[in-house]
C-alpha cells in the first residue's frame, strides 16, 4: 500500500516535465490539429470531395473556400482534411503491421541469442532492409496493382526490420539484468518473461521509434500516391493532391503548396513530438540528441 | 582483416542471392499472362502459346530462376515485353540519368551537411547552432519531391534559371546535362543534407567530449587544431555509415523526383513498366537497384573496418 502514493507523484513529474518539453507540447498541438481534422472530416467537411465543379477550379484563396480550389474546383481544404484521414490511416496501420510482427521478432531473435534461429531472424530482417520502402511498393503494385492497402504493406514491411533490431537490441541488455535473472530463477520460461518483463521495459522505445516511424509513413505515403502507387481516385490524399496540382503549378501555385505544407506540418509535429518524448523517458540521450 | 574481409564476402553473395530468390518469386505470383498482355485481347490462343515458348514462359520454375540470375550475371536481362529491346540496353541508357543524379545529390548533400555539422557542434547553443537544429528539423520533415516542385516554380517559372524538366543527354555536353540535373539534385540533397548534418553535429558532440580531444588541449593544441585533427576525424565513422545508408535512399528518391523533372531515368522505366505489365523491365530494375543497396552496404563496412581497427576484431 505504502508506494502507491509514490507511483501517483512519478506520475505527477512525467505529466509536468511532459507539459515542460516545449516540442513534445508543440509537436503533440500541430498532430492533435491534423488528427482531429480527419476524425472530423468523418462526419463532416466544408464542402463535398466527391463533387467536380469545373465552374470554380482553380480558384485562389477566399472567405469561401479558405485554401482555394483545385483543378476539378474541390474544396482544398476539405481534401486536406480527408487526406489527413488517408494519410494517418496508412502510417498508423503500416507502424502497427512493424510493431506487430516486428517485435516478436526481435524478441525471439533476443532469447535466441547466437542461436540459429537468432541468426536467421536477423539475416531475413538485413534482407529486407535492403528493399527500399519504394521498392517494396514498387514490387506489391507490379502484382496486386496500386492502393491504398498495397502502400499499406509495402510501408508496413519496410517497418518489420526497423522494430525487429530495435526489440532485439534494448531486450539483449535487458537479459542481462537481475530482475530478468530473478524471474529465471523463479522458474518462469523464457517467452513469459519476454512478455512479462522484457516487453514492458522497452515500451518507452518503441513508442519513441513509433512516432518516428509514423512520421516516415506519411512521407512514404505521400511519395507512393503521388507517383500513382498510393491510394487511388477518387480517395483524396495528399501525394496524389500534389501530383495533380504539378502541371497546374504556374497559374495556380496554392494547389501545390499547400498540400505539401500539411505534410511538412504533420511529420514536423510527429518528430518534435518523438524527440519530446525520447527526452521524457530517456534524459540521459538528451545530451547527445540527434 | 582477411577473416573479417572473407565473412563479409559470402555475407553479400547470400544476401544477394536471397534477394534475388524474393524478387523473382514475387513476380511469379503475378496474375496475368504477359504474352496474352503483348499481344492483345483478341490474340489466337495458339499464338499466344508460341510467343510463351518464346519467352521462356513454360519452363520450369527453378529452370527459369537460373537461366534469369545466369543472365543477370553475364549482363543479359532479357528482352523487354514492350520494347521488344534487352533490358540491358534501356537500363544503361536510364542509368546515365538515375546514377549520375543520385551521386550529384550525394556530393552536394555532403557539401552542405558537412560544414553546417561541424559549425554546429563547435558552436554548440549558439545562434548558429540553434538555427542550423531548427533548419534541419524542417529539412527532414519535407518531402523531396514537393520541395521540387517549389524549385521548379521558383528557378524555372519565376527567374526562369533552369528548365523546368527534360533532359538533353549527354551528348549535349556535360554543361548542358549537369545543369538538368541541377534542381533535381538539390531537391534530392536537402532533405538528405539535414539528416547528415544532424548526424554530424551529434556524432561531433560526443568525440568532442572523449579524453583524447581534452588531452590534445593540454598538449598545447588550439581549439580548432583539436578540432579538425582528433574529433572531426573520429566523428566520421558513424557519419560515413549514413551516408552510405543515404545512397539507396537517392537513388530510391531519384526514381520518384524524375517524375517531377520528366527525366528519363529507371523511374520512369520502372513506372511505365509495371503500367505495361512488362515485369522483365520491373524486375531487373528491382534487382539492380538492390544489388546497389546490397553493395553499398558491403562496401561501408568494409571502409568501416579499415578505419577502425576495433570493428574488425569484434566481428571476426
Amino acid at each position: 500500500m505504502s508506494d502507491a502514493p509514490v507511483v501517483l507523484e512519478r506520475r505527477d513529474n512525467l505529466w509536468r516535465a511532459a507539459l515542460g518539453s516545449r516540442s513534445l507540447v508543440i509537436g503533440l498541438a500541430i498532430t492533435l490539429v491534423f488528427v482531429v481534422a480527419a476524425l472530423v472530416s468523418l462526419a463532416w467537411t466544408p464542402y463535398d470531395v466527391t463533387k467536380l465543379a469545373i465552374a470554380i477550379k482553380l480558384r485562389p484563396p477566399s472567405p469561401e473556400h479558405w485554401f482555394g480550389t483545385d483543378i476539378f474546383g474541390r474544396d482544398i481544404l476539405a481534401m486536406i482534411m480527408v487526406g489527413a484521414r488517408t494519410s494517418i490511416a496508412v502510417a498508423v496501420i503500416a507502424v502497427g503491421i512493424g510493431i506487430v510482427l516486428g517485435v516478436p521478432l526481435g524478441l525471439a531473435a533476443a532469447t535466441l541469442r547466437g542461436t540459429l534461429g537468432d541468426e536467421v531472424i536477423m539475416r531475413g530482417n538485413d534482407l529486407i532492409f535492403a528493399f527500399p520502402a519504394l521498392l517494396i511498393a514498387i514490387l506489391i503494385t507490379a502484382v496486386f496493382g496500386p492502393g491504398a492497402v498495397n502502400a499499406i504493406i509495402a510501408i508496413g514491411i519496410f517497418n518489420i526490420p526497423v522494430f525487429a533490431r530495435l526489440a532485439r537490441g534494448a531486450a539483449l541488455s535487458l537479459w542481462t539484468r537481475e530482475f530478468v535473472m530473478s524471474a529465471r530463477v523463479a522458474g518462469k520460461g523464457r517467452a513469459r518473461i519476454s512478455i512479462e518483463h522484457i516487453l514492458p521495459n522497452i515500451t518507452n522505445l518503441l513508442i519513441v521509434q513509433g512516432t518516428i516511424q509514423f512520421s516516415l509513413g506519411i512521407l512514404a505515403e505521400a511519395a507512393l500516391s503521388y507517383v500513382g502507387l498510393g491510394a487511388q481516385p477518387p480517395i483524396p490524399s495528399w501525394g496524389r493532391m500534389l501530383s495533380e496540382a504539378q502541371t497546374m503549378i504556374s497559374i495556380a501555385p496554392h494547389t501545390a503548396i499547400i498540400p505539401g505544407l500539411a505534410i511538412v506540418l504533420t511529420v514536423l509535429g510527429l518528430n518534435l513530438m518523438g524527440d519530446g518524448l525520447r527526452d521524457l523517458f530517456d534524459p540521459r540521450l538528451r545530451r547527445s540528441r540527434l | 582483416m582477411s577473416a573479417f574481409f572473407v565473412k563479409r564476402v559470402i555475407s553479400l553473395i547470400l544476401s544477394l542471392i536471397a534477394a534475388s530468390v524474393v524478387i523473382f518469386l514475387v513476380l511469379e505470383v503475378v496474375p496475368g499472362d504477359p504474352a496474352a498482355f503483348m499481344l492483345g485481347i483478341n490474340a489466337d490462343p495458339q499464338a499466344v502459346e508460341a510467343l510463351r515458348d518464346q519467352l521462356g514462359l513454360n519452363a520450369p520454375l527453378v529452370e527459369r530462376y537460373f537461366t534469369w540470375v545466369f543472365g543477370l550475371m553475364r549482363g543479359e536481362f532479357g528482352t523487354s515485353y514492350t520494347y521488344r529491346v534487352p533490358v540491358a540496353e534501356l537500363i544503361a541508357d536510364r542509368l546515365w540519368v538515375s546514377l549520375p543524379l543520385a551521386i550529384y545529390a550525394l556530393v552536394l548533400s555532403t557539401l552542405i551537411a558537412f560544414p553546417v555539422g561541424i559549425i554546429a557542434a563547435a558552436r554548440r547553443n549558439s545562434l548558429a547552432d540553434v538555427t542550423v537544429m531548427g533548419a534541419t528539423q524542417f529539412g527532414i520533415a519535407v518531402p523531396n519531391f514537393w520541395f521540387a516542385m517549389l524549385l521548379v516554380l521558383v528557378f524555372s517559372i519565376s527567374l526562369r534559371w533552369f528548365s523546368a524538366g527534360g533532359f538533353p543527354g549527354w551528348d549535349a555536353g556535360a554543361y548542358e546535362a549537369m545543369r538538368a540535373l541541377t534542381l533535381p539534385a538539390v531537391a534530392l540533397a536537402l532533405p538528405q543534407a539535414s539528416i547528415l548534418a544532424r548526424v554530424m553535429r551529434s556524432s561531433l558532440l560526443d568525440t568532442l567530449g572523449e579524453d583524447y580531444v581534452r588531452t590534445a588541449r593540454a598538449k598545447g593544441l588550439t581549439r580548432s587544431q583539436a578540432l579538425w585533427r582528433h574529433a572531426v576525424r573520429n566523428a566520421l565513422i558513424p557519419v560515413l555509415t549514413i551516408l552510405g545508408l543515404q545512397f539507396s535512399f537517392l537513388l530510391a528518391g531519384a526514381i520518384i523526383i524524375e517524375n517531377v523533372f520528366f527525366l528519363p531515368g529507371l523511374g520512369r522505366l520502372v513506372f511505365q513498366g509495371i503500367t505495361q505489365r512488362d515485369l522483365i523491365v520491373v524486375k531487373s530494375v528491382v534487382m539492380l537497384l538492390v544489388f546497389a543497396v546490397i553493395l553499398v552496404t558491403f562496401l561501408v563496412d568494409i571502409a568501416y573496418a579499415v578505419a577502425d581497427p576495433r570493428l574488425r576484431r569484434q566481428h571476426a
